[in-house]
């Protein structure tokens, strides 16, 4: 009986508990498949001797987005050789937002000649998943998937050249060092992912 | 009669040409107090940016809400010094739009140090919008586009 009474307090405060959309740092994140602009399904374990990854949920139209796209290249330069790349993914509706197609995602990667996968989200299940809110967002994840680093690139949008604080990097660096990252979440003005209208 | 309406017509003129002389700018400690001072009227903050498509779509529900309701204090925020410090440009769309509602420009740099402080739930994102009955610390912020009559019920929410 009092175990009974224990199972069902239980059951009661993890229904009472608000349901929490999104992973935090130190949880474990989950693999995904999605088109990349190739056509090719991409995963996560498909890199095999990846040391760590940077997922960024981002887009072709966030004048954000277009601010941080060197940035971005630069970031997958630096780090794919060191055994943590890049893989972006954009969940945009291209409903709401013509510019987020599938065909211009295409183009813009042709354009910019990213050499990092740019993967569609068509269901949005990834992004929401994620706890992704903004573009560009950035989720720092070790090589067995747990979540050491959510939030913005750096801490000036404007300008590179301004920057004071590389939260990425500085993530990154402390992920090859096997220590936490010096700064695990930051938020940045951004523009709110297109979500479809339930 | 006529002289009233005179008068109503010259308020008119000069606030939209007030309006069109240059937009105030804001530090983060003035939109705190704007968002704990104690008001009879529900305040509605929009945080939006000329460059921020679904914000730019959603501004006339703001200004009919202003036009409609005298028990609220609408506020648009431009967000735009975050990417391009240029207050022209805030200037020329406000102008462009004929926009009613106060318009201010938050002049504040490195965001994570001050998006908290707005609201802890706010991930930064655009646009975004915070409903405040200032007398019972009642809120409801919203991370997304509104839609025709979603102000509405919002404000209602926060008034009971």
């Amino acid at each position: 009986m009092k175990k009974l009474v224990v199972v069902m307090l239980a059951l009661i405060a993890v229904a009472a508990s608000p349901v929490r959309e999104g992973f935090e740092v130190g949880d474990t994140a989950t693999d995904f498949k999605l088109k990349n602009v190739d056509g090719k399904t991409v995963s996560l374990a498909e890199f095999k001797d990846a040391k760590g990854y940077i997922v960024i949920f981002d887009c072709n139209t966030c004048p954000y987005s277009k601010a941080y796209n060197q940035r971005i290249i630069d970031l997958n330069t630096k780090y794919a050789a060191k055994g943590v790349p890049v893989v972006a993914i954009n969940a945009n509706d291209p409903g709401l937002s013509a510019g987020d197609s599938f065909e211009e995602m295409v183009k813009v990667a042709k354009q910019k000649g990213y050499k990092f996968p740019y993967l569609v989200d068509e269901t949005q299940e990834v992004a929401k998943a994620y706890g992704a809110t903004n573009t560009p967002h950035v989720f720092v994840l070790s090589k067995d998937l747990k979540v050491t680093y959510i939030g913005a690139i750096d801490d000036n949008s404007r300008k590179a050249e301004a920057v004071s604080k590389r939260y990425v990097e500085d993530a990154v660096d402390a992920l090859l060092q096997g220590k936490a990252a010096p700064t695990t979440k930051t938020k940045a003005i951004g523009c709110g992912i297109k979500w479809k209208s339930a | 009669m006529i002289k009233s309406l005179g008068f109503i017509l010259f308020v008119i003129l000069f606030s939209s040409a007030a309006s069109a002389q240059g937009i105030r700018q804001i530090k983060l400690n003035d939109l705190q107090q704007l968002i704990a001072a104690k008001s009879e009227r529900i305040q509605v903050i929009n945080f939006w940016a000329t460059w921020c498509a679904p914000c730019v779509k959603e501004i006339p529900l703001f200004e009919k809400l202003k036009l409609d309701n005298t028990g609220v204090e609408v506020t648009l925020v431009s967000m735009d010094f975050d990417l391009d410090p240029n207050p022209a440009k805030v200037e020329r769309f406000v102008t462009r739009k004929n926009l009613k509602s106060t318009v201010v420009i938050l002049a504040e740099t490195d965001p994570n140090a001050w998006i908290d402080k707005i609201d802890k739930e706010w991930s930064g994102a655009l646009p975004a919008t915070l409903i405040i009955n200032t007398q019972t610390g009642k809120r409801r912020l919203v991370q997304r586009e509104l839609h025709e009559g979603d102000l509405e019920k919002l404000i209602n929410e926060v008034r009971n």
